[in-house]
């Protein structure tokens, strides 16, 4: 199945995005994941200023049947959170890399962000969970 | 034939009435004599008003809205839909048993204590447990004072770094939810190929943090834990105790008994097993047995007997408390009760046998057509994955739609979440192979349809009074109560 | 022979079948489970009953209690003899209704949920919320409940309850919270009522929820006037415990600033059953949904625009929060909602201001002519709805045995609750007893002793 899956961001295993932008990132959820947990529904956002770590339940999106977890894709703190996203959830699905984003976070170690994978990485990779 | 029903409030009329009540016949005073005027509601009660023909017509209609096992064959996965033998409701309501005070002296209440009491030798000796409480009042309910008990009991052996649970992948949500309540950490225990708790993981995960093991044995793929024993040594070594989630005990009623494989609390969903009705959600019962050494952390009261004298027993010493208000569900345990008496050891056993051989046989025709990821002998339950019919447009939930178009419950769906477009199906022990070749039929007809045109069967159902709901805008704009108005 | 006609297989379907199977006996179905662990007896249970024989065997067991139907009660304590109209038995008889399990597919079970949806609708009708669930199996656990749904909204730990809230709730609220590694710590109690001047002690920005009862356990109305205040300047939730037949007399509780309501609803119409099933209530205001435990039912359209309704929020419960739900409730006491329903919409506005009126009528004449008589006074001072308290003059124990001769179930005594109260009695009066019978109690108290 085609999945957008775009150039200049870095993922997770867990199917989240990271862009980033000096020593902050912005993090929201793939495509893949938007489009396997259906219509967003729901979003619960941390507050600005929390700590988060790598690999870690950072924010909660709902569809109207799934609970998913957006794990922070590197260690940092959260600096802004996509506020919008408590009244329209379901631009996730419309836009998962733009108008989507969740939230902004600063890096604490900038280098973590080299363990992700990039775009070809990420496709073979959505390819073999699909095949599972 | 799709309509909306009306709500009672857009039927209501002022002034229309009915109840009928007799007259106040003590002196009457005035309201602001016996109330203080501030605590007196000041607004309006907007109930609505009907007549009693009007509220019977009401309900009747959306009686012929709904489907029960009255109705049709039900084979939801691990819910147990058995037929609800209708002696049970005859009794439940006689005013001996409907129409008494849970405060009343003892003396005017032995013969419901002396059903509690003989129910629970009946299930001491259906579990192989040494002592049970009734106080639970559904499933989850049980679980919960089942952990409870497990930590009380470690609590009071000065063990207090059991922090951990341990359950397997395939367990009921239930599970999980009930081990955070308690206040303990979930570890999850992956399956093996074949289904079945991976031993080896276990062994892993055990340790002397490890508070308990919950289990369904069948489990929710209708699988029994051939292990159990190692399993239960596994658990035991480390200090902890195995909990029987008794959701699957239709599976195994004269086989084989939750004491004898090594458990040591158990909880019985008697609106399951012991055949009383699940009433659109409950009310359910969830009696809890535990083995002699947790006898002294029940809740209070027992049911206890002293010569021919039956008395609620509040000399638990190291009881964690209370879980109900009373004593549990006494309406529901007289259906399960009246039940268990008329089965007999010989009838139980037979159902159980008969479940079996349902849910084998219903395997068997239904693996023509379909994918059965553990193809082997089941249990009172099995599971189909939809995947492949998911690949060419319907899923298991569209298959669940095209079910109720030719008047079938379906399965549960999407459950266990260890597979994918899982369908699971219980057949259980009081269809007629007659009913299970029908259902067997309709599913192969759905499989071609969806062949022919899965576009079609992803949009259905088409004869139900509603069409498919628009889950999503339902939570998107909750609209959770009738509201004047904004109609 | 005995109940095996539930059972419909004949020898010859099972022959066919396990042929089908492909297996040559029932054994080999058996076969997995291992032999160490076989039952090798058959289980020891009393011999069967046929139909007959099982009525006649839970008649006589039935037989051999008493209750409201050949006993005059005057028993409360959370669960009382209220009027239950005929109507409902019928309706909860239905067995499209009782025979379904919970509405999972909303297309067949529109009957059901849209009997939630207006029962919710009555509830909140009832207590000036915004939003009810599906219910909850008793009064005790929705109030253990809603004070960690407090928990969860507030992220704090520690709850106040008050000393004049049912001690049945309170013990199970204990159970609850202590497993949990939650505190709860009670409010005293200061001639009947919550003492305000502790609670205000007591209250700071650790406390999640402040949990009242109106009216207490000793049937005094509490009075409300600015404890919302006092607690939302704690930014902390109040939680209230209500008798739904209360309240078309007192405030909604909404007007007093509660913010989360439970109670028992056994009075809607619901039979005393010993104790069980019985309802929990609980309503609370909209903000607080995401924290709400149990089912909800939500209006929705259909694909040709058709209104229905379905269960909502779904992401709130355990089958798919799982470890992360804010409660474990999976089955609740639908059956019996659904007879309370049917209750509110019989009884109406009028019907159940009535009720309610009657009951303050009957138990205020009840306590005036009791507390008229030689040793026996007021326990507390102060406006009662349908319960009351009153020292007696000797063991409570003792009095009610006299009673039962006169086949009266008399009052609770308070005793075992509260260890400070020597003979003193609970009483209830609802709007089934007559002058008569109320008459006939005093008659009966005055010449004991």
């Amino acid at each position: 199945m085609g999945y957008n899956i775009i150039d200049g961001v870095k993922y997770t295993k867990k199917h989240e995005w990271a862009r980033q932008e000096g020593n902050e990132a912005v993090v929201g959820l793939s495509d893949y994941a938007q489009d396997k947990l259906g219509e967003i529904v729901f979003v619960e956002l941390p507050d600005v200023g929390t700590e988060v770590e790598a690999g870690k339940g950072s924010a909660v999106i709902e569809s109207v049947k799934a609970v998913a977890d957006l794990y922070a894709p590197a260690d940092g703190t959260i600096t802004e959170v996509n506020e919008a996203l408590l009244d329209q959830p379901e631009v996730i699905n419309s836009d998962p890399y733009g108008e989507g984003w969740v939230y902004k976070m600063e890096l604490k170690n900038e280098s973590q962000m080299d363990e992700l994978m990039d775009k070809p990485a990420y496709e073979k990779f959505v390819v073999e969970e699909d095949e599972k | 034939m799709r309509k909306s029903k009306a709500l009672l409030f857009e039927m209501s009329r002022p002034g229309r009435r009915g109840y009928s009540l007799p007259s106040n016949d003590v002196p009457e005073k005035s309201l602001d004599e016996l109330l203080p005027r501030k605590a007196q509601r000041s607004e309006p009660l907007e109930l609505p008003e009907l007549s009693e023909v009007g509220v019977v017509r009401h309900y009747t209609e959306l009686s012929t809205r709904n489907f029960g096992v009255d109705t049709g064959f039900y084979p939801l996965g691990s819910c147990t839909m058995k037929y609800n033998p209708k002696i049970n409701e005859e009794v439940a309501v006689l005013p001996g048993f409907a129409f008494m005070h849970p405060c009343q002296p003892e003396e005017t209440t032995q013969g419901a204590l002396e059903l509690l009491y003989n129910f629970e030798q009946g299930l001491k000796e259906l579990t192989a447990m040494d002592r049970f409480t009734m106080q639970p009042a559904a499933g989850a309910h049980g679980e919960l004072t089942g952990l409870m008990v497990i930590q009380a009991y470690h609590r009071s052996r000065g063990d207090h770094n059991r922090n951990k649970v341990l359950i397997p992948l395939s367990a009921h949500g239930t599970n999980p939810a009930t081990v955070s309540m308690a206040g303990y950490e979930v570890v999850q225990i992956p399956c093996d190929d074949r289904g079945l708790v991976d031993l080896d993981a276990l062994k892993e995960a055990v340790d002397e943090t490890t508070a308990a093991l919950m289990l369904t044995n069948p489990s929710t793929l209708g699988l029994f834990e051939e292990e159990i024993i190692p399993m239960a040594k596994a658990v035991h070594e480390v200090g902890g105790l195995l909990y029987y989630d008794g959701a699957n005990l239709n599976a195994i009623m004269g086989y084989t008994r939750p004491g004898d494989m090594g458990f040591d609390v158990v909880h019985l969903n008697i609106h399951k097993t012991l055949s009383t009705p699940h009433g659109g959600g409950g009310p359910g019962s969830g009696p809890v047995g535990v083995k002699e050494r947790l006898i002294p952390f029940l809740p209070v009261p027992l049911v206890s007997k002293e010569e021919d004298r039956f008395y609620l027993d509040y000399d638990v010493p190291e009881t964690i408390g209370k879980m109900h208000s009373f004593y549990g569900n006494f309406g529901v345990a007289i259906k399960a009760y009246t039940y268990m008496r008329m089965m007999g050891a010989e009838g139980l056993k037979e159902a159980s046998t008969d479940a079996v051989i349902n849910a084998n046989y219903l395997m068997s025709l239904l693996k023509k057509t379909y994918y059965v990821p553990y193809d082997r002998i089941c249990k009172h339950e099995f599971i189909v994955s939809a995947k492949p019919e998911k690949k060419k447009g319907a899923g298991a939930g569209d298959i669940a739609k095209a079910l109720l178009d030719r008047n079938f419950h379906p399965p549960t769906v999407y459950f266990p979440l260890i597979v994918d477009e899982a369908l699971m199906i219980e057949p259980n022990d009081t269809e007629a192979k007659e009913t299970l070749d029908a259902f067997a039929a309709t599913m192969e007809q759905i499989a071609k349809d969806i062949d022919e045109d899965a576009e079609k069967v992803a949009h259905g159902p088409y004869n139900t009074v509603v069409g498919r709901l628009d889950e999503v805008r339902a939570v998107r704009n909750p609209v959770l109560i009738w509201q004047k108005d904004k109609e | 022979m005995g109940g095996k006609h539930y059972l419909p297989l004949t020898d010859e379907d099972r022959r066919e079948m396990l042929a089908e199977i492909g297996v040559s006996s029932v054994e080999d179905l058996f076969s997995d489970i291992p032999r160490e662990v076989r039952l090798q007896r058959e289980l020891e249970l009393p011999s069967p009953l046929s139909e007959y024989e099982a009525f006649k065997h839970l008649n006589e067991l039935a037989s051999k209690n008493k209750h409201f139907n050949n006993c005059v009660s005057f028993m409360g304590a959370g669960v009382y003899d209220h009027f239950i109209p005929a109507v409902i038995k019928h309706i909860t008889g239905r067995s499209e209704f009782y025979t379904s399990y919970t509405p999972y597919q909303p297309e067949i079970s529109q009957g059901v949920l849209q009997a939630i949806f207006e029962y919710q609708t009555m509830i909140c009708q009832l207590t000036g919320m915004e939003v009810a669930n599906a219910s909850m199996y008793d009064g005790g656990t929705a109030v253990a409940e809603g004070a960690v749904m407090g928990c969860g909204a507030t992220r704090r730990s520690k709850v106040l309850v008050s000393r004049s809230v049912s001690p049945l709730y309170r013990a199970v609220l204990d159970n609850y919270f202590n497993s949990r590694g939650l505190e709860v710590e009670e409010i005293p109690i200061k001639d009947g009522y919550t003492d305000r001047s502790e609670l205000e002690n007591k209250m700071g920005d650790d406390i999640a929820t402040v949990i009242l009862q109106q009216p207490n356990f000793f049937g005094l109305v509490e009075d409300m006037e600015g404890i919302a205040d006092m607690v939302h300047g704690h930014k902390a939730v109040l939680l209230v415990s209500a008798d739904p037949l209360s309240l078309p007399l007192l405030q909604a509780p909404s007007e007093y600033g509660a913010d989360i309501v439970v109670g028992e609803g056994q009075g809607l119409g619901v039979p005393a059953s010993f104790g069980g099933p019985l309802l929990g209530i609980m309503a609370a205001k909209s903000k607080f949904v995401r924290q709400m435990p149990g089912r909800i039912a939500g209006e929705t359209v259909d694909s040709e625009g058709n209104r229905g309704y379905v269960l909502t929020l779904q992401t709130r419960e355990q089958h798919i929060r799982r470890e992360k739900a804010p409660s474990n409730i999976c089955s609740n006491e639908a059956l019996v909602a659904l007879g309370a329903a049917v209750y509110m919409a019989a009884m109406g506005p009028q019907g159940m201001r009535e009720v309610a009126e009657q009951c303050l009528q009957k138990a205020a004449y009840a306590r005036e002519s009791i507390t008229a008589l030689k040793g026996y006074d007021d326990v507390y001072a102060g406006s009662t709805f349908k319960e009351f308290t009153v020292t007696v003059p000797g063991d409570p124990a003792e009095l009610n045995k006299k009673l039962l001769e006169k086949n009266i179930l008399g009052g609770v005594d308070l005793a075992p609750f509260y260890p400070e109260l020597k003979n003193a009695m609970l009483f209830a009066v609802t709007e089934k007893r007559t002058k008569e019978e109320i008459d006939t109690l005093v008659r009966e108290l005055e010449g004991w002793k």
